[in-house]
């Protein structure tokens, strides 16, 4: 564990090397090691209660570790205290000072470095155009809307040119089409910046759509470090899994695996998947099949190599169609298939008969334990 | 709107009437004592048979209430300042630390809401004697501080119970230091807190009476202690110009607080953010 990040502490913006912190009984995070390089945009995923928010304060040096190092720029910060680091922070409720002006709020953290006047001025007018803000100078945080809040704080955080901008859940208290605009331009401006940033979400859409890297985690450990692709197509556990992405979880039986390929019996219908997706080292037994509601197939009944399933109820989203499908042979609960266009809408009537097949690549295994 | 029965809208008159009833009630002592101010008789009676404004004028002319006045005004402005720095500093320890004995700190802080005020004046006025303390302004500034104490603490204590710890965290994390972050931002969030726990202990402290019956001297008593010393000599209708005054007086404070700082921040109703 140690390898991974001291050899990556070099060139890494921001290091934590087997952290470990708890809260009485509570493990919030258990010897976790993770190395972002500059300029990544990582994202620690989790539900609540996962350890993401305490690696957060870790990095912004709200708390401190119980074991294990805290290194910003090749320098370990164990022991500096927050204001000391250079750090660019935005809160979920984005902690604008509400006694200062928004020209007040952004100049906050240049006058605590003794910036000269005529320089602060000009950083501030420059860091309101950056975020889109030009000539709200005077305007007081109670008069702007959400989203002009959040461009504030996030104005607020980069004047300093931090070393690393910490988010914590900025966009939880925006509105839908407000939150993907947001998310555009922090992306688009964190780019242009080449600032390394941390993002904490527990929404796994926002982490696929703006990472770099996503760093999943539950319990206080990280369960899979990678690319938003890598995380969705090749889930590392049942947790991750289940919890990035819409998915099914079908019941089959390992039958064998033969070199690059693992048979599997769904229902009595073979199919072969390349064997990298199966985890475990058990030649046979059961095992459940995690497959994307985009990865099913859904023919007509009694199609050789489908199994038997019924449609149970559709769900208009315009650009795509999700119906709900009982296999009894292969699922206890409805299974989610997502099918784009709209055709399905007038073909799939729920009680429809079908048959349902799997795309073999869209798919991970895991043996029952 | 939902149709009510006779049952019911009886029972709608029945509760207002008890709702008249009730503030009647509250400011029926006071409507009489303004009302027997301006009785031109030299005594307290009601209703007055002729108006005057001359109680008016005696009391602000004695000497003994000019001066009561004066002292009490005194004693208040160090007393609820005292205490105003004194209780921020104790609720800030309160609110940010754990420690052992910090119930038993809590408790001795807030036990002058269970100890009678004319036991906290009789024990300094003993206290006093033995160590051959003068009965000066200390004394009763020390006094009424003790009194005042508890009502700043929870004032201010609230205000930081309220107060978003994401605030400072931002202030850090901009590079300020934990002393510029109460300058600039704990403190002046907390600022209605702070006038609103200043402004009680103000109020309290210019009433207080008996406690002050105790450690105030002629040289030293404060206007509650100067009406006193008046009552048992004289019994015209001074006394009632006076409460007059006093009322208004007060009514002109609260009022000049609710323009320029918002009564519901300075009581504490609003969220300050």
């Amino acid at each position: 564990m140690t390898t991974l990040a001291a050899t990556m502490a070099d060139d890494a913006a921001v290091t934590f090397d087997q952290v470990t912190k708890t809260f009485g009984e509570v493990r919030a995070l258990d010897n976790v090691s993770l190395a972002i390089p500059r300029g990544e945009f990582m994202t620690l995923l989790g539900p609540s209660g996962c350890g993401k928010t305490t690696l957060l304060k870790l990095a912004a040096g709200f708390l401190g570790p119980d074991s294990g190092a805290v290194s910003i720029d090749g320098k370990l910060v164990n022991d500096v205290p927050t204001y000391k680091r250079e750090i660019g922070m935005m809160f979920q409720n984005y902690a604008l000072f509400p006694h200062m002006s928004v020209a007040e709020n952004i100049a906050y953290g240049l006058k605590t470095r003794h910036v000269p006047r005529q320089e602060i001025r000009k950083r501030v007018t420059d860091a309101l155009a950056l975020v889109k803000l030009a000539g709200m100078d005077d305007r007081k945080p109670k008069q702007l809307s959400g989203g002009q809040q959040q461009r504030v704080a996030l104005a607020r955080a980069l004047v300093i040119n931090p070393t690393v901008l910490l988010l914590d859940e900025p966009f939880s208290a925006l509105d839908k089409n407000l939150r993907a605009s947001m998310q555009i331009e922090l992306r688009d401006i964190q780019r242009k910046l080449g600032l390394t940033t941390i993002f904490v979400t527990h929404d796994q859409s926002e982490a696929l759509s703006l990472s770099d890297r996503m760093a999943v985690m539950s319990e206080g450990k990280i369960r899979q470090l990678g690319t938003p692709l890598e995380v969705y197509r090749r889930p590392a556990d049942r947790f991750v899994a289940s919890f990035v992405g819409d998915t099914n979880r079908l019941r089959g039986e390992l039958v064998r695996v033969a070199a690059a390929e693992a048979v599997i019996s769904l229902a009595g219908v073979h199919i072969s998947i390349p064997a990298e997706l199966l985890s475990g080292t058990a030649p046979s037994g059961p095992i459940d099949l995690f497959v994307r509601p985009e990865r099913l197939r859904i023919g007509a009944a009694g199609e050789a190599g489908t199994m038997a399933a019924q449609i149970v109820a559709q769900t208009y989203h315009g650009g795509h169609v999700d119906l709900q499908i009982a296999c009894r042979a292969c699922s206890d609960g409805l299974l989610l298939v997502r099918s784009s266009g709209d055709q399905a809408m007038i073909h799939l009537l729920p009680g429809t008969e079908v048959g349902l097949s799997i795309d073999a690549d869209g798919c991970v295994a895991f043996p029952l334990t | 709107m939902t149709p009510r029965s006779t049952y019911q809208r009886l029972l709608g008159y029945a509760g207002w009437l008890v709702v008249i009833l009730i503030l009647g009630f509250l400011i029926l002592p006071a409507a009489v004592v303004a009302i027997a101010a301006f009785n031109d008789k030299a005594i307290l009676s009601f209703p007055p048979q002729a108006w005057s404004w001359r109680w008016f004028e005696r009391a602000l002319a004695y000497p003994d209430f000019r001066a009561g006045f004066q002292n009490g005004l005194i004693v208040t402005a160090w007393s609820s300042s005292i205490a105003l720095v004194v209780g921020a500093m104790f609720a800030f320890v309160i609110d940010r630390y754990q420690f052992a004995l910090k119930g038993i700190i809590e408790g001795i802080l807030v036990s002058p809401l269970v100890i009678p005020h004319f036991t906290v004046g009789l024990g300094f006025l003993i206290l006093a004697a033995q160590i051959g303390w003068s009965r000066g302004f200390t004394v009763v500034v020390v006094c009424h501080v003790i009194l005042v104490l508890p009502f700043v603490l929870r004032s201010v204590y609230v205000s930081l119970r309220n107060l978003d710890p994401s605030y400072e965290l931002a202030a850090a994390s901009l590079g300020a230091t934990p002393l510029r972050v109460l300058l600039t931002v704990t403190v002046p969030l907390l600022l209605p807190g702070l006038v609103s726990g200043w402004l009680f202990a103000a109020i309290l402290s210019f009433n207080e009476f008996t406690a002050s019956l105790f450690v105030t001297s002629q040289r030293t008593q404060t206007l509650p202690v100067a009406m006193y010393n008046y009552v048992r000599e004289f019994a015209d209708p001074s006394m009632a110009a006076l409460s007059v005054m006093y009322i208004v007086g007060t009514a002109a404070l609260i009022a000049f607080a609710n323009r320029f700082l918002g009564l519901g921040k300075v009581l504490n109703i609003e969220q300050s953010h």
